[in-house]
């Protein structure tokens, strides 16, 4: 269509985005990127939502893509605006999320004079992403971005960065067209497996007595749910999911045994350490499964399809590789494979789950269990409901307690573990579905890391439900204190002051204010409804009420302070060498 | 067993790959040996001969990281592969202070030149395989080497 049109770089920009078919954007304007967002002002197709935070919005950018497989897009100006992103792209490195943050810099001439607001974007960038680019032409535009979307969603998804000199947003070309096809010659994801490793994968599957599949984020970003679920029930092959994968198959499912790793499910965890023949579908070995790995799976034989080879034979010995797409893989196994009944295997594994439920202490009074309130929630919301997490403790109750329903409906960043996430995150989600019930759980630490956004939901009619599970601590850390490092309390109280008496045991009536902050105040200022429950008995009806109102929801939870995140394989560890804190409960 | 590899890749010629190569190699917390990159028959296409000193694991992994990159074409591990010929360009000075006539007899033997000759030492070039090179740089050290510059390794596929 503007084939012979002059354009300048804004032009290109824009109808580059609109070509890959991205409706919002996340921004932040500043001094480089003005002329693009003087492109931007009136722009109907295109939507930009003005984050508070440059970090904000590369989380919701990728809470955006999580939740909808599609690429997420932000937006920031050169220097403080760039550097502010990095912890969101490192984000979605470490979970292998497809996203695209383009920053402006300094005009070409200014690059290397430490001018102002200069920094090296895409040298910043280069070790937290899957690929960078700095376009100091505008003849090189339209070009990366075209690489820069392909590169982001295929293969092993991940963060591209574009860095856009001022001159060249403001220069202008001719005869400009938006380029059809990406030439790569040093970038050819492979995806159809190997068909000899899968046969033979197939063949070790009919002779293994104790087989297992182990599933994560690869399923999810493979869009693989249904060819796994067919192969599992094909064969009666228990699974596992880690964090990432969670979802992907319903957590009800009669052959899912839960969660492996540092806070995994005891069935999980053992049969992991038991099986003969483990299958790892999109799953990485990562050290929070594996725990102490020269002892993990002592008697298995590993098989490993995942799309990215290095991650094959890094962390563990594998005897079958299997490089590709997990869904086409799946797909291509399941031809090969004859259906199996239940064994012995199976049946005591499904036994030792329903052998060792996941159990809390239930006390009304006082202020709730973290797990009730999860719990609550998973009983409430809509059967579509995407649930986001921050990180700590509150996001292990709610990987354990949530009942998981559907693929991109739990959302969470387990590699990086990066607080403050939450809030963005839900942000980014709720825009990429906005007839579905988007919830943001975070702890009361990790709220206060982007809590500004609160002000960018009530603006943008952005109407995530916040669960804040507040126990007044940075509760994760507490919890590694309280069992490895004698209790000392160190600088995890969020109510500490410099004038708390020495001996103070943490949060207690003495406390000089009720609350501290007052997050229904601070919801309120922001525009947002909010809502507490002191004790058990009021959770449910805040959560009902909350999830009625049609705007965006801040429900603070009082939550038992001292309560611990259960199963716990202390660090170092076989996972089989579970603490499974029943001990507390029954004393 | 830490081993010394030789690994050969071509690279698309772009801004900052080489800085994407040496940055993975150090962000995976590896020392690079020596690393050359020049163009191909191909200006847009460049050779990286690389020199690492590891285990054959941890070589295989850092070969994977590599092929990830989305400007590395191919890499290849040659060190113990045959169909490669391998040379290095070294330049030393030697001193002639111990026994002159006898390390001119011996730079010549290795067919090196002698590119200065002055009244304390000799400067000499060669051009030979690793092992060459190895043997002759054995051969003058007890006469005392006073600097050495190295190329490092490349190679050419010898089908
Ligand atoms: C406080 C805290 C505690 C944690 N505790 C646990 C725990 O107890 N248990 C747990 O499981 N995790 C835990 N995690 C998360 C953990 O750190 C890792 O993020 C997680 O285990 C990695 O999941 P994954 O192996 O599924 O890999 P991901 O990071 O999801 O990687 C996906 C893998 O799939 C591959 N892939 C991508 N696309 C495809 C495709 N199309 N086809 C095939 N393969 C593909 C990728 O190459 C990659 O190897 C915790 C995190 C935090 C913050
Ligand atoms: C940005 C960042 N800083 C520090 C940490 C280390 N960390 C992990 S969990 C945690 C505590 C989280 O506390 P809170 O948000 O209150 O959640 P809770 O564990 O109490 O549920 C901390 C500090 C982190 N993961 N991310």
């Amino acid at each position: 269509m503007n084939k012979g049109k002059n354009m300048n770089g804004s032009q290109i920009i824009i109808d580059a985005l609109k070509k890959e078919g991205v409706n919002t954007i996340f921004g932040y304007p500043g001094g480089v990127v003005i002329p693009l967002f003087d492109a931007l002002y009136g722009e109907s197709e295109l939507r930009v939502i003005l984050n508070r935070h440059e970090q904000a919005a590369v989380h919701a950018a990728d809470g955006y893509a999580r939740s909808s497989g599609k690429v997420g897009v932000a937006l920031v100006t050169s220097g403080p605006g760039a550097t502010n992103t990095i912890t969101g792209i490192a984000t979605a490195k470490l979970d292998s999320i497809p996203i695209v943050v383009i920053s402006g810099q300094v005009k070409n001439d200014f690059i290397g004079t430490d001018g102002f607001q200069e920094v090296d974007m895409s040298g910043l960038t280069r070790p937290v992403c899957k690929h960078s680019y700095l376009v100091s032409d505008i003849k090189d535009l339209g070009r990366v971005f075209k690489e820069a979307f392909h590169i982001a969603q295929s293969g092993r998804p991940g963060p591209v960065s574009i860095d856009i000199p001022t001159d060249v947003i403001t220069a202008s070309i001719r005869n400009y067209q938006y380029p059809e096809k990406v030439e790569l010659p040093g970038y050819k994801p492979t995806i159809s497996g190997n068909p000899r490793q899968i046969k033979k994968l197939a063949q070790e599957i009919q002779i293994a007595e104790k087989p297992l599949f182990y599933t994560g984020g690869g399923i999810v970003s493979s869009g693989a749910e249904q060819a796994l679920l067919q192969v599992v029930e094909k064969t009666n092959i228990p699974f596992v999911s880690t964090l990432m994968g969670l979802g992907s198959i319903p957590s009800d499912h009669p052959l899912f045994l839960g969660m492996p790793g540092m806070h995994g499910r005891y069935a999980a965890n053992h049969a992991m350490m038991q099986c003969d023949l483990l299958i790892a579908v999109g799953a990485r070995f990562d050290d929070r499964v594996t725990g102490d790995i020269r002892r993990f799976a002592p008697n298995a034989v590993i098989a490993h399809i995942d799309i990215d080879p290095a991650e094959i034979g890094k962390n563990v010995l594998t005897a079958i590789p299997v490089v590709g797409d997990a869904k086409h893989i799946l797909n291509s196994l399941n031809e090969h494979l004859k259906p199996r009944e239940a064994n012995g295997w199976c049946k005591a594994v499904i036994k030792w789950k329903e052998e060792t439920p996941l159990i809390y202490e239930r006390r009304e009074s006082e202020p709730a269990a973290p797990q009730y309130v999860i719990e609550t929630l998973s009983r409430l919301v809509d059967e579509d409901a995407v649930i986001v997490t921050d990180v700590g403790q509150h996001q292990m109750f709610t990987a354990l307690y949530y009942r998981h329903r559907k693929p991109r409906s739990f959302i969470t960043s387990g590699g990086l573990g990066t607080m403050g996430f939450g809030l963005p995150a839900a942000m980014g989600a709720q825009m990429a579905n906005p007839e579905k019930q988007v919830i943001a759980v975070c702890g009361d630490g990790g709220f206060q890391m982007n809590i500004q956004e609160l002000a960018t939901c009530a603006l943008n009619c952005i109407n995530v439900k916040i669960l804040v599970l507040n126990n007044e601590y940075l509760g994760m850390v507490r919890q590694w204190q309280e069992m490895f490092w004698n209790k000392h309390y160190s600088k995890v109280c969020l109510r500490q002051r410099s004038n708390c008496p020495p001996n103070c045991k943490g949060p207690n009536a003495a406390c000089p204010e009720k609350y501290f902050p007052d997050f229904v105040k601070v919801a309120e200022a922001n525009g947002v409804l909010g809502l507490r429950a002191e004790k058990a008995s009021e959770v449910e009806s805040v959560l009902k009420e909350g999830f009625v109102h049609p705007g965006p929801v801040l429900m603070e939870c009082l939550v038992r302070k001292e309560e611990n995140v259960y199963p716990m394989v202390p660090a170092g560890k076989a996972i089989d060498e579970i603490l499974m804190g029943n001990e507390r409960i029954l004393k | 067993m830490k081993e010394k590899h030789t690994i050969r890749m071509k690279v698309v010629n772009t801004v900052g790959v080489m800085a994407r190569i040496t940055g993975l190699i150090s962000q995976r917390g590896y020392n690079i040996d020596n690393i050359i990159a020049s163009p191909s028959e191909d200006p847009n296409i460049y050779t990286v001969h690389l020199v690492l000193t590891e285990t054959e694991e941890k070589i295989e992994q850092i070969g994977k990281q590599l092929n990830k990159l989305v400007d590395v074409i191919k890499v290849s591990d040659i060190s113990h592969n045959r169909n490669y010929i391998v040379r290095e360009f070294i330049m030393v000075k030697i001193s002639t202070n111990k026994n002159r006539s006898e390390l001119l007899q011996l730079i010549s033997l290795f067919e090196a030149k002698v590119l200065d000759l002055c009244a304390h030492y000799v400067v000499a070039s060669m051009t030979g395989s690793p092992r060459t090179i190895m043997r002759f740089l054995d051969a003058v050290h007890p006469f005392g080497i006073m600097e050495l510059d190295r190329s490092g390794e490349f190679a050419v596929k010898d089908e």
